[in-house]
């Protein structure tokens, strides 16, 4: 898709700890972002560097089909390609906004208790984003109606009554780097818990909690 | 029985399928709030009483006004912020600008909340690189084709297309355009999607 359009020259806007990327290695790597975020219970960490880089191929590509030769097949083609990859984009930003909308109270928290050598689940425009959906429904609620409540009432502990992601939820998954012993808990009482080896290339059905490192190493990939 | 006005919001809202707002039931709210300032005051005078007379026989009802009470915030509080997602979820499906129809379902509150929401997305949007941003609304769908034939169901006059080109969209004219700039206009029930 891209060599014929003379892309390969551009840089991956990168950091001095970033890789190279070719445009389709580019593509590649939204796209799993793209469907692990899309099944993946809680908010995963923020691939800004891949959202940048992506917008700015969209953009190259963008003007590139400007200069060309109206009527050419090419440009159809590409454009379909095009279109393709904001769909892809806007699905993965769509994602992480209805997660970051849904459990505000516990995203906000998180952020507010992370290390500095974690990274962070969100990029400084989704935190400003949900620091202000936050603020704005505190004020809501305050305003229409805890304000008027008896003065004991008025607090409403938002981390206790927004429900939690369901990090036990389950999830398919392809395993994309050998794991050895990894450990399952059991679900009920009556079961123990055993250890399991996931085998390169081999899929399967299993609580996110159990892999959710493997998701954030890129050791397994979510189908 | 307590809670009853509470309960009504709630079933209000459960009778109302997605994407439906019903109109803000005020009155509703504010007998909530009457009652609940009722029960409080019952319970403040039991409570004096059980403290300086020694009457333990009252902590049973103060204990269950104290439950009323929680009830009635916990109701009132799902209502309100069902209420927010659903128009929330406006924003998604009708752009910026929403039908008089559903404003008037909406408090004044909820139309700040609203406004504010907007704002904050906005702001979201056009941080994401390039000059304008990245409009994240667009693009619900994954793409099937590049152009799609499309009617016009209202007057809308001139519209750009690629390159300069436009188009004048009278009601019941068909054209043949791109997806993209579409997009909006069928959401926005200007332009119908026609499926041959």
């Amino acid at each position: 898709m891209a060599e014929e359009l003379d892309l390969m020259g551009q840089d991956s806007d990168g950091d001095s700890d970033e890789v190279v990327l070719t445009p389709a290695e580019l593509i590649e790597r939204l796209e799993e972002a793209w469907m692990n975020e899309k099944f993946a219970p809680e908010l995963l960490e923020s691939k800004s560097e891949i959202v940048e880089c992506v917008i700015e191929q969209l953009d190259h590509m963008e003007e590139n089909l400007r200069r060309a030769k109206k009527g050419d097949l090419k440009v159809s083609i590409h454009r379909m390609e095009m279109e393709r990859i904001r769909y892809v984009l806007n699905s993965y930003l769509r994602c992480r906004l209805m997660k970051i909308e849904k459990f505000f109270p516990h995203i906000l928290e998180k952020e507010k208790t992370r290390s500095d050598r974690e990274p962070s689940c969100l990029s400084p425009e989704e935190f400003a984003f949900a620091k202000e959906y936050m603020a704005n429904t505190e004020t809501y609620l305050k305003n229409v109606a805890l304000k008027h409540m008896p003065p004991n009432l008025q607090k409403v502990d938002l981390l206790r009554s927004v429900p939690k992601p369901d990090l036990d939820s389950y999830v398919f998954l392809r395993v994309k780097e050998r794991q050895e012993n990894i450990l399952v808990e059991p679900e009920t009482d009556e079961q123990r818990d055993y250890v399991i080896d996931l085998e390169e290339g081999s899929q399967h059905l299993i609580r996110y909690k159990t892999i959710a490192p493997l998701v954030a190493s890129g050791a397994v990939q979510l189908i | 029985m307590f809670c009853e006005k509470a309960m009504e919001l709630i079933r209000e809202l459960h009778h109302t399928p997605e994407g439906q707002l019903p109109a803000f039931n005020e009155d509703g709210l504010r007998q909530i709030l009457e009652e609940m300032k009722a029960l409080y005051e019952q319970n403040q005078s039991d409570v004096n009483e059980a403290k300086s007379d020694g009457r333990s026989d009252l902590i049973p009802t103060i204990k269950f006004r104290h439950c009323s009470l929680l009830r009635n915030r916990r109701c009132t509080v799902a209502y309100l912020y069902d209420r927010l997602l659903r128009i929330r979820a406006l924003r998604w499906e009708y752009g910026s600008v929403l039908p008089n129809a559903l404003r008037f379902h909406m408090s004044a509150e909820e139309m700040e909340w609203f406004n504010r929401y907007k704002k904050s997305l906005a702001t979201y949007m056009r941080s994401l690189g390039g000059e304008e941003g990245l409009d994240v609304t667009q693009d619900m769908k994954p793409p099937k084709s590049l152009y799609i034939e499309v009617r016009c169901l209202r007057d809308y006059g001139e519209f750009e297309v690629d390159d300069g080109t436009s188009v004048v969209l009278k009601k019941n004219s068909q054209h043949f355009l791109p997806r993209w700039k579409c997009e909006q206009l069928i959401r926005q029930g200007i332009l119908e999607h026609v499926l041959s």
